[in-house]
């Protein structure tokens, strides 16, 4: 009798386990998911300076704002739970307010788990972002006018955002400034998405992995490979033929004849595109 | 003993009002000094404390960490930096010498809604409950520890109502109101002292920092009891007053030494004849000076 109560209570101890540990389990699965899915950050927000890459970052950051309450501008906020991303974890919106770039990059010194990453200590390589300018039907500059705003607030400007000339078809006489992004000095702060002039900003800043395309690893830029042998890697270089009527020469069209057009003298302090020679 | 008596009336009576609720005032206004301690910065901009219960800054010198999230942290792969490492440090030596669930009762935002939950059910007789064990809190306080290590992500912090409330109490609450709310509710119509009785996996965890903790309340004056049941009522852990209070017949020290113990100190509050107090774990030992009465005749053996 003593027996059979015993295996009798045991046999419930045990129902009693699974029931919990089934449950649990459930429980535990969702919360998986669930942290799985918030894994990807939304394309809008952007991290502080020095986030580590979105995964890791979510395993590190222990969502204690203490960098929402050192940064000086008041940019960060800590994710709500009906927020895209990681409940509790910073980040800031670029057309909203953007990063104004510290040289002393407070909010990575008052993160106490390298959640942001103490190793980054010169601002200008912080790669929060990458601005793309993903409309050139609103883009200003493309449309041939001088906007130019997202260029002259660049902190990195000439080098992260450029004015590319180009010759502009409609009018046939002027000359287009392409806004540019070089994706080596872009920090991604968010400055240029801020200040685009239009209803909705043309210029935005996206997560990396978003605006930031990739070679094949197997590719080779033949002009690169001749720069790095030092001669021609097909040998001999043919000269080109042009099948001109005849009469007719290359006269002009420096790109054709492969040597690169000096660049014009530039004043020291003053920006490129701002130049007034050849405008 | 009828739905009516109204519990702690007979301490009130020999104590009266401020005597039968001086650890609970005592633990609101710790409560409610150390979250105006983190709100001042915010709201007044005079900057004590920096940060919240994860990790915290006072007077820009003394870090202290929250232990669970950062093991949570370790576990997803991330090494913390010296700080945080500090802060632990500290945080799990005051537990361990305050209690491990001292944090629950003394620190924690939620107790509040939770006590609110649990003096409503009392008031109004709410019976009813899902009964449920005990222990689930570890289980899921191991899945939380798992699943950290699984996806390489602090996956609870998702969702965990007690950094949510906190956090957003300092630094927006946005929709964690409703999870709050959620928590309310099951601990008053679903099931008593449910979230933190049953399910939190940050009371578990301090729990077992504090398992051999210095400060434990103890039945000191058992002898006395005159089996009200007060103390077995309003205790949110009543499992753990049993042992102490009952078990001078078999030789059971007066100590309370369950690591659920959250020393908050109600059943000092509650008791008419002052049966319970605070001592060091070292002290256990009953006293003899009770009234020689049923209990007292059991004799004291330990």
């Amino acid at each position: 009798m003593a027996a059979n109560t015993n295996s009798q209570s045991r046999r419930q101890f045990l129902l009693d386990m699974a029931k919990t540990a089934c449950g649990v389990g459930m429980f535990g699965l969702g919360l998986g998911l669930y942290a799985n899915q918030a894994r990807a950050l939304p394309p809008t927000a952007i991290r502080p300076p020095g986030a580590l890459p979105e995964h890791d970052f979510q395993g590190a950051c222990i969502r204690c704002g203490m960098c929402v309450r050192d940064c000086p501008y008041h940019i960060l906020e800590l994710a709500r739970p009906e927020d895209d991303l990681a409940t509790g974890t910073p980040y800031f919106m670029a057309r909203k307010i953007p990063c104004e770039m510290c040289e002393d990059i407070p909010c990575i010194k008052a993160c106490p788990t390298g959640a942001l990453d103490h190793k980054l200590t010169d601002i200008n390589k912080a790669k929060m972002g990458l601005a793309a300018l993903v409309d050139q039907e609103t883009c200003l500059n493309f449309l041939g006018l001088r906007c130019d705003v997202c260029y002259r607030v660049c902190p990195v400007i000439d080098k992260a955002i450029t004015l590319e000339r180009s010759h502009n078809v409609r009018t046939n006489k002027h000359t287009m400034f392409l806004p540019t992004v070089h994706s080596e000095h872009c920090t991604g702060c968010g400055k240029c998405e801020k200040s685009c002039v239009l209803e909705v900003a043309a210029i935005k800043v996206f997560p990396v992995r978003l605006a930031k395309g990739e070679l094949g690893k197997h590719y080779r830029l033949g002009w690169e490979e001749k720069k790095k042998a030092g001669e021609s890697l097909v040998a001999p270089e043919i000269e080109h033929q042009y099948n001109l009527p005849e009469g007719f020469k290359y006269e002009q069209g420096p790109g054709l004849s492969g040597e690169a057009v000096p660049p014009a003298a530039t004043q020291p302090g003053v920006p490129q595109a701002l130049h007034g020679d050849k405008l | 003993m009828s739905v009516n008596r109204k519990i702690g009336a007979d301490a009130i009576m020999a104590k009266g009002w401020l005597g039968a609720h001086k650890w609970l005032l005592l633990r609101r206004v710790t409560q409610l000094g150390i979250l105006s301690l983190f709100l001042l910065g915010p709201l007044a901009g005079i900057w004590i404390v920096k940060g919240n219960l994860a990790y915290s800054l006072t007077l820009n010198t003394l870090p202290l960490t929250d232990p669970y999230v950062l093991l949570q942290s370790l576990l997803a792969g991330h090494v913390p930096e010296k700080l945080a490492l500090i802060g632990v440090v500290i945080v799990i030596g005051f537990y361990a010498l305050a209690g491990g669930r001292a944090y629950c009762a003394w620190v924690c935002p939620v107790n509040m809604v939770t006590d609110s939950a649990a003096w409503l059910r009392h008031r109004f007789g709410i019976k009813s409950g899902a009964r449920f064990s005990r222990s689930t809190r570890y289980w899921i306080l191991a899945m939380t520890l798992i699943l950290a290590l699984a996806t390489g992500t602090i996956a609870w912090e998702m969702i965990n109502p007690v950094s949510m409330l906190h956090r957003g109490l300092i630094f927006g609450l946005g929709t964690a109101w409703a999870i709050i709310l959620a928590v309310f509710l099951f601990d008053l119509f679903v099931s008593p002292d449910g979230w933190c009785g049953h399910l939190c996996p940050v009371g578990a965890f301090y729990s077992l920092i504090g398992k051999t903790s210095l400060v434990r309340v103890n039945a000191l004056q058992r002898a006395a009891c005159n089996d009200c049941m007060d103390c077995f009522v309003i205790c949110p852990e009543p499992q753990v007053i049993k042992p102490a209070l009952k078990g001078a017949a078999k030789g059971i020290g007066p100590l309370i030494t369950s690591a659920n113990c959250t020393n908050c100190g109600r059943c000092i509050d509650v008791c008419s004849k002052d049966v319970f107090g605070f001592v060091l774990r070292f002290n256990n030992k009953a006293e003899n000076s009770a009234p020689q009465g049923k209990a007292a005749a059991l004799g004291n053996r330990s």
